[in-house]
């Protein structure tokens, strides 16, 4: 698994590991007290590192190439996933997966960004950044989801929507100003997960949502630390001061009334297990879809539209 | 050095008139085709260049002057202003930032939104301001936005918005993307109540604006030239690696791709949205 720049401290202390065990191998001496020595401390120093990660740090965990995608997590996630292709307009956007699934007695839409574990992979996915009509094939299934009366789960892992020429002429912005309006429309339930990278509009263009989960490690923001530190601090080095200057982690955003819950990740990371992640996952969309339940079709909307109607902050004298 | 070499040294800026600081403040240089202007003979000609076309940003005050009845503008939510609730510091504090913004342009922020008339028609209206902060949106240009919107959803006016925008203000960080879902959720419910929204994009709106309200007129009208996109175009050069054609997201290059409905000169606006909004509203008794 690749280790994470700040995670140096614990590439010396499995390097050490696996010197003793070939050491106890070649030389067939008991070394597992030695190593078990070594491995506590290792876990001490994860444990260390990991309680005190920096908001710059987070993004790092957040793009780990390993972290668990959306396309794994849905088929961890439900029972049954049938995946669905294109826009009917233009295309099929790899760079978003969607389709219908069930989870116990729940029939659900879900959809996500979709990023690759390698560069082949992130190069067919376009690094999970889509073109129009990733976001219009996302808003058909949407539509389909409100006509037969199926919750929406969405999965938000994207540095952004892509900045290409292509993307331009077929009306990126257009894209996503529909798919929020319309989000803002649909009777059913949307729940959204932030499962990596929250990346600005491109981000939002799927999670427009009743509810709005981080995973604990996730981060969300207007403008990637990097770019944020480009064009205001002009240095584009400075990101670790953007990304702690703009409040992007999973408690901030809890924080500032964007997002309702997070998802606890192990010890290092949600790369680490990908299972129990899901299993977090799974239930929280159990019980949020429980709760929904209930409501009738206007509350569904009236509660999504009373949630981003109080977003912002500003000062009036008049109230 | 003679006034033509003078200007010639000038930096050419990116569509402010040019002013000189000698005598009288009277002439401008045109951004585009270069023509020194009489100041009086631009302004006459609602900052259009008379030569070539040339559309000036103009300020929320040019706009209401030029498009609505005389004197019918009322404004609303004057009084609403930005705070700087993360203590964003970058190269200087946003407090600073607004301030600074504030004692220059007079007003809290970035959009003057109230009520007015064109031709005796009432609408509802919003007019950014690029001149405040790069017309960024934060919580105020949301808000003012979604209001709006909502004073149509009760009266049935058109709502009418002209935007000019970099973007979202990223000064107020994750809360600045979520003006973007809430002022388009604001204009789901006006189309619900079948109220024509007429957008107005002018030079530039690029972003988070141009990705929410600015693209979902039921009309979408760009003044010409303006530079209108959702990735501005040195990012795509940067992610690309190679040049943008000449007229890459402009106008007219967005009416070839069917994203906005026409391309109006500024002074034809005034006539074009009378006949539109008339046309567009369904006939009914207003509310109370
Ligand atoms: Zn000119």
């Amino acid at each position: 698994m690749k280790l994470l720049p700040f995670e140096k401290p614990l590439a010396e202390l499995y390097d050490k590991i696996a010197q003793l065990r070939k050491l106890s191998v070649e030389g067939n001496i008991d070394l597992s007290g030695e190593i078990e020595k070594i491995e506590g401390r290792a876990e001490q120093v994860r444990k260390e590192i990991y309680t005190n990660l920096t908001p710059n740090q987070i993004v790092q965990v957040a793009r780990h190439p390993h972290r668990p995608d959306t396309d794994s997590l849905i088929r961890l996630i439900f029972d049954t996933f049938v995946e669905l292709h294109g826009d009917r307009l233009f295309g099929d956007d790899p760079a978003i997966v969607g389709g219908i699934a069930t989870l116990g007695q729940f029939r659900v839409v879900v959809m996500g960004h979709q990023k690759g574990h390698d560069t082949k992979e992130n190069i067919r996915r376009n690094f999970g950044m889509p073109n129009p009509e990733g976001y219009r094939k996302a808003l058909r299934l949407m539509q389909m989801a409100d006509r037969f009366r199926m919750p929406i789960i969405t999965f938000i892992d994207t540095p952004g929507a892509y900045p290409g020429i292509e993307a331009e002429e077929r009306g990126q912005a257009e894209a996503i100003a529909r798919n929020l309006r319309e989000m803002a429309g649909f009777t059913v339930p949307i729940v959204s997960f932030v499962i990596g990278e929250g990346g600005s509009g491109g981000a939002l263009g799927i999670g427009v949502a009743n509810r709005l989960y981080m995973l604990q490690n996730a981060v969300y923001s207007v403008i990637s630390p990097e770019g944020c530190a480009s064009i205001l601090f002009r240095d584009a080095k400075k990101s670790d001061i953007a990304a702690d200057a703009m409040k992007i982690t999973a408690p901030e955003i809890v924080k500032l009334g964007i997002a309702d819950g997070i998802i606890p990740e192990p010890l290092g990371g949600a790369h680490h297990d990908w299972k129990v992640v899901s299993q977090s996952i799974q239930e929280a969309i159990q019980a949020e879809l429980c709760k929904f339940k209930d409501l009738s079709e206007q509350e569904i909307k009236s509660q999504r539209y009373a949630k981003f109607r109080a977003m912002g902050r500003f000062l009036d004298p008049g109230i | 050095m003679s006034i033509i070499d003078w200007f010639a040294k000038k930096e050419k800026s990116t569509g402010s008139s040019e002013r000189l600081n000698i005598p009288g403040d009277v002439w401008v240089k045109c951004t585009s085709c270069s023509e020194i202007l009489f100041q009086k003979d631009l302004e006459s000609n609602q900052k259009v260049c008379p030569k070539c076309g040339f559309h000036f940003r103009i300020s929320p005050e040019d706009r209401i002057r030029y498009t609505f009845d005389t004197n019918t503008f009322i404004e609303k939510d004057s009084e609403i202003g930005p705070t700087d609730f993360l203590r964003f510091f970058d190269t200087e504090s946003y407090t600073d930032r607004i301030r600074k913004a504030q004692s220059k342009s007079g007003k809290n922020d970035a959009v003057v939104s109230g009520t007015a008339t064109i031709n005796g028609l009432p609408v509802n209206t919003a007019i950014m301001n690029f001149a405040f902060m790069g017309g960024s949106m934060g919580s105020v240009v949301g808000e003012k936005i979604t209001r709006t919107i909502e004073r149509s959803v009760e009266d049935f006016k058109p709502v009418v918005v002209f935007t000019s925008s970099g973007g979202a203000r990223m000064q107020e960080g994750i809360m600045s993307l979520m003006q973007m879902a809430k002022t388009s959720a604001a204009l789901e419910r006006l189309a619900e109540q079948r109220v024509p929204y007429i957008s107005v994009l002018c030079d530039p709106t690029t972003g988070g604006t141009s990705a929410s309200f600015a693209i979902l007129g039921d009309i979408n009208i760009a003044e010409p030239g303006a530079l209108i996109s959702f990735a501005g175009p040195r990012v795509i050069e940067q992610t690309i690696r190679q040049k943008l054609p000449k007229g890459f997201q402009r106008s007219e290059f967005l009416l070839a791709h069917g994203m906005v409905d026409m391309v109006t000169d500024r002074r034809e606006l005034r006539h074009t949205l009378s006949t539109l909004l008339t046309t567009l509203s369904i006939p009914r008794e207003p509310n109370q």
